[in-house]
């Protein structure tokens, strides 16, 4: 076997464990140099970066790559599934995806914006924490690995909003996640517990055979209550998601970037337990999760919105309107999930049902590239003027051409603009969720617009506007964040002039794998 | 006699089950209704070891000793798979903890107080 | 080859091609600058003509007062809208016994839709 067939055999693990490598290495390279570190850094995340696009060429080809830890490849004794197993199909791959965009481009960035810091090796050695913790809830198999893997990057992400610790808001913010990030996972090991001690095993595909409509009962759908609250509370859904507009706001810009992947992980773990654990069960009539998550996509999408209009922090702003595109995606799958859920109506005549699915999961990567170009911009407005407040900034354009540009980029994105990669999964938003009923499309499109309203006042706000003294000489913002913004703007472009060809490479498998449980299963019978 | 002495043996086996939702419950409130910052915190350990203790009741077997073989007194044993997901889950608390009684010392210095009302004057 | 790229582009609702879009764009632009482009004969720089104009108002020094402020701009949706929005402004307290208290009544309406209670 050649080096490529080994390299994919181990990927899974191997993607996990190179940022948690270089996350130990980066105190002992920092001591070289700065630049140094920053090249070691980059160079980790590209060598899992080439993993992971390895992973994604095979796993797009219809295969479930699992990987054991412990070697054999034989887990299943009289009926008790051993090691923990790593199960990789289209959604986990799609979500790897992200998590290493949105790292490359965060960590290119910090190369300018972090430079006058001090305490950047623990700066930098949490931020691959962070990536590795991501990485490994959305590649594992194993409901109490997820725990763990929830948990290392909830500790990470908070000692990373709190990195500047002389803004005392800051340090509150990072409070606040802290508290409620421990109470959603505690309530997490809850409901697993429950689980584990119904069912005798912690494997997710072992679980989801086991759980069946005949042993359905109170103990389930405690869980899946519990499960459900905790996970949507780290997800940002209303009317639980008041952590987030502090969290994003107070944290360093190349952080809300991570943060932003962060929080899509834990949407996976509220898909993953809806479409994958509980695959079997949803057409119970009891389980009615369908209308819930749409219903609750509409509400988080709103106040949003609302929210947003009022606010005068850059970064806040910015974090409103994120929290409204986490209410489209939720629409969509929800709208998905409703026809799913129901027995009496076939997936072939009601096929808005696939299509709202496959605009919701397309939404993710749009909605964390677009927003994470919009942090990347509040930052480097940061950056150069050192004033966060809206009301004390105008007439930057001038000075700092590229930023305006990718501002607008940015801008045209998160509305839905035709250019844009946003317009075209809010179209296929739009289009199915109103053959479920026309009223949430017309809420999706109004909170569309007032998307676009919002942003076009802060571009007055901030860019537009006479020539002020205080910001004369302030210059253009160094070339990594330029790089950076750039590698994010491009890839927006690119996502919207050819969404065709994106929505069946990459979305199609992730839709496949989520609405059909028993391929995730599959590797069970086949003892592998 | 001998069924009531039975049926009093069973629900005492029920006991830790009730002394976990008690935890949890008494530790949501003191979250919930607390002003005091380290109160709130304490609340956080008090649903933490809450959860470890059901993970824990859960492998219990009736008259089973602990599951190491070197050693052993014989006769059966409990499950070892909770007691590893307590460790896990008891190593992970304290990290949690070390970490938000940190961010309490910072606030402290920042606002002078620990209520939580009195936050969120501070500059930016 | 080329039909196959270019079946990529359509998302089968007709005119909403991005690509038609772009190319439209730069055609139109192409009109609007040549024809603007062209001048204005009755334009005379330097003269009271170009001066700027605010109602009569005069024009300060300090440019930074001229530029309208972020709070003051949607004045009127936000009037309007008051009561929404006193509403969600209460609600975002920032108090961590608050959020948790939203997240236990999150569980209890859970329970009661499941079918649990």
């Amino acid at each position: 076997m050649n080096i490529l067939d080994i390299l994919l055999q181990q990927s899974p693990a191997l993607i996990v464990a190179t940022p948690l490598l270089g996350a130990f290495l980066t105190p002992l390279i920092g001591k070289l140099g700065y630049n140094v570190r920053n090249i070691f850094i980059i160079i980790i995340l590209a060598v899992t970066a080439f993993l992971v696009f390895l992973l994604a060429s095979d796993v797009f080809s219809g295969n479930i790559h699992t990987y054991v830890f412990g070697g054999t490849t034989s887990t299943v004794l009289s009926n008790t599934v051993i090691r923990i197993l790593f199960e990789v199909d289209g959604l986990s791959i799609f979500m790897a995806i992200i998590t290493v965009i949105l790292s490359l481009a965060a960590v290119i960035y910090s190369w300018a914006f972090m430079r006058e810091e001090t305490g950047q090796d623990k700066y930098y050695t949490l931020l691959l924490l962070m990536t590795t913790g991501m990485f490994g809830m959305v590649l594992t198999g194993d409901l109490f690995n997820f725990f763990v893997f929830l948990e290392i990057t909830s500790i990470a992400s908070c000692a990373l909003i709190a990195f500047w610790t002389h803004k005392a808001k800051a340090v509150e913010a990072a409070f606040n996640y802290m508290v409620i990030s421990t109470i959603g996972a505690l309530f997490v090991l809850l409901s697993i517990a429950f689980l584990y001690g119904k069912y005798d095993a912690l494997n997710i595909a072992k679980l989801a055979s086991r759980i069946t409509p005949v042993s359905f009962s109170f103990i389930d759908k405690l869980s899946l209550i519990l499960l459900l609250a905790a996970l949507t509370m780290k997800a940002g859904i209303a009317p639980m998601h008041m952590w987030l507009p502090d969290a994003y706001g107070r944290a360093p810009a190349s952080i809300s970037i991570i943060l932003v992947g962060a929080t899509q992980a834990s949407l996976y773990g509220v898909f993953r337990i809806c479409f994958t654990l509980y695959g079997n069960v949803i057409q119970i009539p009891e389980v009615s999760l369908g209308w819930i998550m749409v219903i609750l996509g509409l509400i988080t999408m709103l106040i949003g919105v609302f929210m947003a209009m009022i606010q005068i922090d850059f970064k806040k702003l910015i974090a409103y309107g994120a929290l409204a595109e986490l209410g489209y995606m939720f629409l969509g799958v929800g709208t998905g999930l409703t026809i799913l859920s129901n027995p009496q109506l076939s997936l072939a005549s009601n096929s808005f049902a696939l299509q709202a699915m496959k605009g919701g999961i397309f939404h993710i990567i749009n909605d964390a590239l677009d927003v994470g170009l919009l942090f990347l911009v509040a930052g480097a407005v940061y950056y150069a003027t050192k004033e966060s407040s809206l009301n004390n900034l105008g007439g930057i354009a001038r000075n700092m051409k590229y930023t305006t540009v990718f501002f607008l980029i940015g801008l045209l994105a998160v509305s839905g603009i035709p250019p844009m990669n946003g317009f075209a999964s809010k179209l296929l938003i739009y289009e199915s969720v109103y053959q479920l009923n026309p009223i949430l499309a017309i809420i999706a499109i109004l909170a569309s617009i007032m998307l676009l309203a919002i942003m076009v006042k802060v571009f007055y706000s901030a860019f537009l506007g006479p020539k002020i003294d205080r910001f004369q000489d302030i210059r253009e913002a160094p070339k990594s964040m330029l790089i950076a913004m750039g590698i994010l703007a491009s890839l927006i472009i690119f996502f919207g002039l050819f969404p065709d060809l994106i929505v069946n490479t990459l979305v199609e498998p992730a839709v496949k794998a989520i609405t059909h449980p028993t391929s995730y299963i599959l590797w069970l019978t086949g003892g592998v | 006699m001998l069924y009531l002495r039975r049926k009093v043996n069973k629900m005492i086996a029920n006991i830790p089950f009730l002394a976990v939702m008690a935890m949890i419950i008494i530790g949501l409130a003191t979250v919930v209704f607390k002003r005091n910052l380290i109160k709130m915190v304490i609340g956080v350990s008090i649903i933490e070891s809450g959860v470890n203790l059901f993970l824990i009741t859960l492998g219990y077997r009736e008259h089973s000793v602990a599951p190491i073989y070197t050693a052993s007194p014989g006769g059966i044993m409990s499950y070892p798979v909770p007691q590893a997901l307590t460790l896990t889950s008891i190593v992970i608390g304290v990290a949690v903890l070390a970490l938000m009684l940190s961010l309490v010392i910072y606030i402290y210095r920042h606002y002078k107080t620990l209520d939580i009302r009195k936050l969120g004057g501070g500059e930016e | 080859m080329f039909e196959q790229l270019l079946k990529t582009f359509d998302t089968g609702n007709g005119y909403w091609n991005p690509l038609v879009w772009g190319f439209a764009f730069l055609i139109i632009f192409l009109i609007i600058y040549i024809l603007r482009g062209r001048g204005n004969p009755s334009y005379k720089r330097g003269t009271e003509q170009t001066k700027v104009f605010l109602s009569g108002n005069p024009e300060y020094e300090n440019k930074e007062l001229l530029h309208v402020k972020a709070s003051n701009l949607y004045w009127g949706w936000v009037e309007s809208t008051k009561w929404v929005i006193n509403t969600l402004k209460k609600m975002h307290t920032g108090r961590a016994n608050d959020y948790i208290l939203w997240f236990t009544f999150m569980i209890a309406i859970f329970m009661l839709l499941l079918g649990v209670i």
